[in-house]
């Protein structure tokens, strides 16, 4: 058994106004990976060289023990995809998509299906083009799952859903994880979701993976340290500050690599530390674009 | 499998942080008894919608401060003597006196009038809950 579902190695792809570079990741079996960026970030590139779609310049990608793109017909039987742009039959009912997957997938499993079609409260018989676009992302996601794939890849599941429809979605996300062979990876931009279901982070910006770590990992290791300075004392030099903000006496620096002695070397040199707070994903994520990108420009 | 740990959103406490926490009561008020068996780190996790190296990481804490036993491969028990030090209120507490002291200084009071304020709040909930004492008795 592979320990890693999916491993990039210097993934590379050039388009004429975009590049993906040097891209590394890592997804052991059995976790969640959310996977964050801006718009135009290279989510979706990355996703469709996983998928085998796009084919990598350079680098090496493997899926689920596969080498991709040259044996994605293998590894995609047991990939379940769900992307925004994926297409279902508008004038045929999810009953008709259910019986098209049935043969072609040996392990679809009919009742999940229909336990599903259930609690995501959709009707068999209704046809695709009826559907909202909430009900078409569950739609699209039911056949997925039903699939038992151990790979699931969703390009934003989540975006443009409600929030009764977001929580059924997560839930089932988290459902298909009883099985501790079955790995998901998710790309999204809404970092709320990220932060409460995944096990590993990765950030992209401009075609880079800018940091990748376990999600606790990471949100130990981001702190804002509030300081107060006597008119005298210089803002300390403290290991992984990307960001110093607020005012000359009373500055805010924002470190990715926080110790809980850093306070007490603030102390020593005279700078009160007036608060330390925590950040959510989301002032993470945007410290640390803001700060790559301001290291590129320099 | 039910749960009734809630995790709040708008608390700005980690999440593993909230978890332990209400382990921990569940243990203090017995309904989780000393020896029984707790649900798994992946269950938890689906009942929660919680990622589970958070849950593990919840587990992890509470088994270095001796209120739960992690029996490999068998799952997690609560101790037989769980450990219910109030270290983590005790943390909590101590952040939270040093923030009455900073908004103490801000607003210009002594600290003999900090602690006064201080005595007064604990004797209003001392007092609060002497009158719904007797109102429970009323009631009865």
């Amino acid at each position: 058994m592979n320990e890693l579902a999916v491993q990039f190695e210097g993934v590379g792809k050039r388009y004429k106004h975009f590049s993906l570079e040097n891209v590394d990741l890592e997804l052991p079996t059995g976790s969640i990976m959310g996977f964050i960026g801006a718009n135009g970030a290279g989510k979706s590139t990355t996703i469709r060289i996983l998928m085998g779609l796009v084919h990598q310049d350079e680098g090496s990608v493997r899926v689920l023990g596969h080498s991709m793109p040259a044996e994605q017909a293998e590894a995609k039987l047991d990939i379940g995809f769900v992307s925004e742009d994926m297409r279902l039959y508008g004038a045929a009912t999810l009953k008709w998509h259910m019986e098209f997957m049935r043969p072609i997938y040996p392990r679809w499993d009919q009742k999940y299906a229909e336990e599903l079609a259930r609690r995501f409260d959709l009707k068999p018989q209704q046809k695709i083009k009826g559907l909202s676009h909430g009900q078409r992302v569950k739609a699209a996601l039911l056949l997925a799952l039903a699939r038992r794939p151990r790979l699931l890849v969703l390009d934003e599941p989540t975006t443009g859903l409600d929030p009764v429809a977001r929580v059924e979605v997560l839930s089932e996300l988290m459902a298909a994880l009883a099985d501790e062979e079955r790995t998901i990876l998710f790309s999204s931009h809404n970092t709320l979701d990220v932060e409460q279901i995944s096990d590993q982070i990765t950030f992209i910006d401009r075609g880079r993976i800018i940091d990748s770590d376990d999600k606790e990992a990471f949100l130990d290791r981001w702190r804002r340290l509030r300081l107060v300075l006597p008119p005298d004392v210089a803002v300390p030099r403290l290991p992984g500050v990307v960001e110093v903000g607020g005012s000359g006496r009373l500055p805010v620096l924002t470190t990715d690599r926080f110790e809980p002695a850093m306070v007490s070397v603030c102390n020593e040199l005279g700078a009160a530390v007036q608060a330390v707070d925590t950040m959510t994903l989301e002032e993470i994520f945007v410290a640390n674009v803001h700060s790559r990108r301001e290291q590129l420009t320099a | 499998m039910h749960s009734d740990i809630v995790i709040s959103q708008s608390d700005s406490r980690p999440m593993y942080l909230q978890i332990m926490e209400q382990v921990k009561q569940r243990v203090a008020v017995g309904e989780w008894a000393p020896g029984d068996e707790i649900p798994s780190i992946r269950q938890l996790a689906m009942a929660l919608r919680v990622s589970v190296i958070t849950i593990k990481r919840a587990y992890l804490e509470l088994e270095r401060e001796g209120v739960i036993v992690t029996q490999h491969g068998k799952g997690s028990i609560v101790a037989p003597n769980p450990e219910l030090s109030p270290r983590l209120y005790d943390e909590e507490f101590s952040e939270h006196v040093e923030k009455v002291a900073r908004l103490g200084e801000l607003l210009g009071l002594t600290s003999e009038e900090i602690a006064w304020r201080t005595k007064e709040a604990a004797k209003r909930l001392n007092e609060g809950r002497v009158s719904e004492a007797g109102m429970a008795k009323e009631i009865v």
